[in-house]
């Protein structure tokens, strides 16, 4: 059947490899390119997840799988400077990587000057001179085992952002990474791949945005890779405001070394459909880890955010809050895993999950997943699902406020509290006034970003 | 003319009754106290003035200013001036008092043909109407009501009042919580905006509230209708009978001095 062959059943992907194999092949040595074939061997061997697999019961993958993908190139014509500008948050940045379609764009970025030895520059490139720290990392942290989306991403490893922070440098200004999509020659998939090290006692502010140029169907298939080094200080932002008809499927998988700070927020407000995968392994002792998210959606949209936080070592803090807001026809899930080993004494952990549902047929799923295995912990969970406080409504109505006007505030207000923890103030306000522009009726709310 | 005008009122909540035929009339400038024991309907009342959900008026009227109060949505009743003291004030976080407020104040200008207030003139306004009760600027700048006292809260609600200048203020248990130096801030701001164009309806369970805020008119409610009416003495003799004397009355069926 026709309608079959155009689906991307697992052998499609393959064709896709065996096309580029040879190009991809030449980046980075033999050793990387056996780790490339293990992901697409482990791709072939789990197939795209069903409802049956545990971790995708509530994520229908009909919105993938009902295209026909070809690998991305690069656009035909490079965006111009100016197109980028609502995606950009300021001007005080230690440098803004931009990538087209999964290729980096060299005309499009910028470099501040930076200590020796730090690197920030193209995966491509970072596989060109093979320094250590990506011999080191790079496919060492994320698994793929069970992760199809993560395995593919791992096939195609070409480029993407390589951040390397030497020890004892904190970059006074964040790193911008902006991975656009086209779209422009029909339905494409691409696979952005980024490493970030930073090692002992350094600090690095990372944002990791994902745009679209259009609305037309792209498939982003993303992963990174963050190395926190001992008592490291990493804030990383994660910004989805991809087009219409953009699907996004990302994988973030941090290790936390002895002391280090690592603060993660997903605001997720494009794409048709988006799932994210983010993980962190707290492996040494006193580690910290924040993690945030958000989603507001309406129309058809989905988002789920599964979550995952393994303590491996004592004495250490986790803090997750997660929000979303669904209005139509909306569907939402959470999922938050907490991994206590038995040797992860006096562990710390706080997830909490809050859900606004504005319409009788959005829909959100939300779960709590602890296990564990050491006996002297505190780990505290709680999820909420509700509409708009009544009260609060009416109070607001009651001083003259008008009721589009007191609804939007209210979903403002609920939605503003995550995002009111990103320490870049210029992106926060930037995502307050994206907020707004994308609540029901936001225009009709003034000044409050 | 009378400003308010309540004929026949009677409202239930599911399937309880809880108001059985309330008639009131205020006229502009007066006062009037609306005393009972719990459950008698004192705030039911002053919620259906507000135009609170979860109430279903079965019959009667209420007129405001000509106009049919129970047609009109919340937000237009504030617009045309009346104004809810909640005995509960709601803590809105993420919503900051400032905004809240300034929303409010520039909808109803709006409403009267007046220009909104820019930044600077709401500032001015706000700084000076704080002044009446004793409210610390820095309270606008959090989030409406949260993290305030209970005294900071019912001392918010007095002092949006200032602000906003309504023509009809209902009170709604404005002195439950309250020690006697709250309430006699409250009582400050309160009698401050007395004016012979506003009225006011000021619920309460208490007698004491109306040692400083003296009552032009007392009515006494009981099980949904108003029991007695009276001056200022009447919440006097209601202190000293007890609530348990108005009980009676309503036992006996007939509304007095109705």
């Amino acid at each position: 059947m026709a309608a079959t062959e155009t689906k991307p059943a697992p052998a499609v992907f393959q064709e896709h490899f065996a096309a580029r194999e040879e190009a991809l092949s030449a980046r980075g040595g033999p050793q990387l390119h056996e780790i490339r074939r293990r992901g697409l061997a482990r791709f072939v061997e789990l197939g795209f997840p069903t409802f049956k697999d545990e971790d995708w019961r509530q994520t229908p993958l009909a919105p993938v799988l009902d295209v026909a993908w070809t690998p991305a190139e690069p656009p035909a014509a490079m965006p111009s400077p100016a197109a980028l500008r609502p995606f950009l948050f300021g001007d005080e940045v230690t440098a803004r990587l931009v990538f087209v379609n999964g290729c980096f764009s060299p005309s499009l970025s910028f470099r501040g000057e930076v200590p020796d030895n730090v690197f920030i520059g193209s995966l491509a490139e970072a596989l060109s001179t093979q320094p250590d720290w990506v011999r080191e990392h790079l496919a060492q942290q994320l698994g793929f085992e069970n992760q199809p989306f993560a395995a593919l991403n791992t096939a195609f490893i070409a480029d993407g952002a390589a951040v390397y922070v030497p020890r004892g440098v904190t970059l006074p200004q964040p790193v911008h990474l902006l991975f656009l999509s086209s779209g422009d020659a029909g339905p494409s998939v691409a696979y952005p791949r980024s490493l970030v090290v930073v090692e002992e006692s350094a600090g690095l502010s990372l944002v990791e945005h994902y745009a679209s140029l259009s609305d037309r169907p792209t498939l982003t298939n993303a992963a990174s890779e963050v190395v926190c080094g001992e008592n490291s200080r990493v804030d990383h932002y994660k910004v989805q405001s991809e087009g219409k008809g953009a699907r996004h499927v990302g994988a973030m998988q941090a290790r936390q070394a002895r002391g280090a700070n690592y603060t993660h927020h997903s605001i997720s407000l494009g794409a048709a459909w988006a799932r994210h995968d983010l993980s962190t392994l707290l492996a040494g002792e006193g580690v910290e880890a924040l993690l945030h998210g958000l989603f507001v959606l309406t129309g058809e949209q989905l988002c789920d955010h599964h979550t995952r936080i393994e303590h491996a070592a004592p004495h250490c803090r986790s803090f997750e809050l997660y929000k979303g807001v669904l209005d139509q026809r909306a569907r939402g899930v959470f999922n938050g895993r907490i991994y206590v080993h038995r040797e992860a004494q006096k562990t710390d952990s706080k997830q909490s999950n809050g859900n606004l549902l504005l319409s009788d047929d959005a829909v959100v799923f939300t779960k709590p997943q602890l296990e564990i295995f050491a006996d002297d912990v505190k780990c505290t969970h709680g999820a909420t699902i509700g509409r708009l406080d009544e009260d609060a409504f009416f109070y607001m109505r009651s001083r003259g406020i008008g009721r589009e006007e007191s609804r939007t505030l209210l979903i403002y207000a609920f939605a503003s509290e995550v995002i009111d923890r990103i320490r870049i103030e210029p992106l926060r306000r930037q995502l307050l006034r994206a907020l707004v522009e994308h609540l029901p009726n936001g225009r009709i709310i003034k000044e409050v970003a | 003319m009378d400003m308010l005008e309540i004929k026949n009122l009677h409202a239930k909540v599911e399937d309880n009754v809880i108001l059985r035929g309330i008639n009131l009339s205020v006229k502009p400038g007066e006062v009037h106290a609306i005393m009972g024991p719990n459950g008698s309907g004192k705030s039911t009342l002053a919620h259906i003035l507000a135009g609170r959900d979860g109430y279903e008026v079965t019959a009667g009227e209420v007129r405001y200013k000509g106009l049919d109060l129970l047609e009109m949505a919340p937000e237009e009743r504030a617009r045309e001036g009346v104004f809810l003291a909640f005995q509960y004030p709601v803590e809105i976080p993420g919503v900051n008092s400032s905004y809240f407020l300034k929303a409010g104040l520039n909808e109803i200008r709006k409403h009267r043909g007046l220009p909104e207030l820019d930044a600077i003139d709401f500032l001015a306004l706000v700084k000076e109407r704080m002044k009446l009760v004793d409210m610390d600027a820095s309270l606008l700048n959090r989030p409406v009501n949260e993290g305030f006292s209970g005294g900071e809260k019912k001392r918010n609600e007095i002092f949006q009042m200032a602000v906003l200048e309504p023509t009809l203020c209902v009170l709604d248990e404005t002195d439950s919580g309250l020690d006697i130096d709250a309430l006699k801030i409250v009582a400050r701001g309160v009698n401050a905006l007395r004016s012979p164009e506003r009225a006011f309806v000021l619920v309460t369970h208490y007698q004491r509230l109306l040692n400083y805020i003296v009552p032009d008119f007392v009515h006494v409610l009981s099980k949904g209708r108003i029991v007695r009416s009276g001056g200022k003495e009447l919440a006097l003799e209601l202190e000293e009978k007890g609530y348990a004397w108005v009980e009676e009355l309503a036992g006996a069926g007939q509304p007095v001095g109705a």
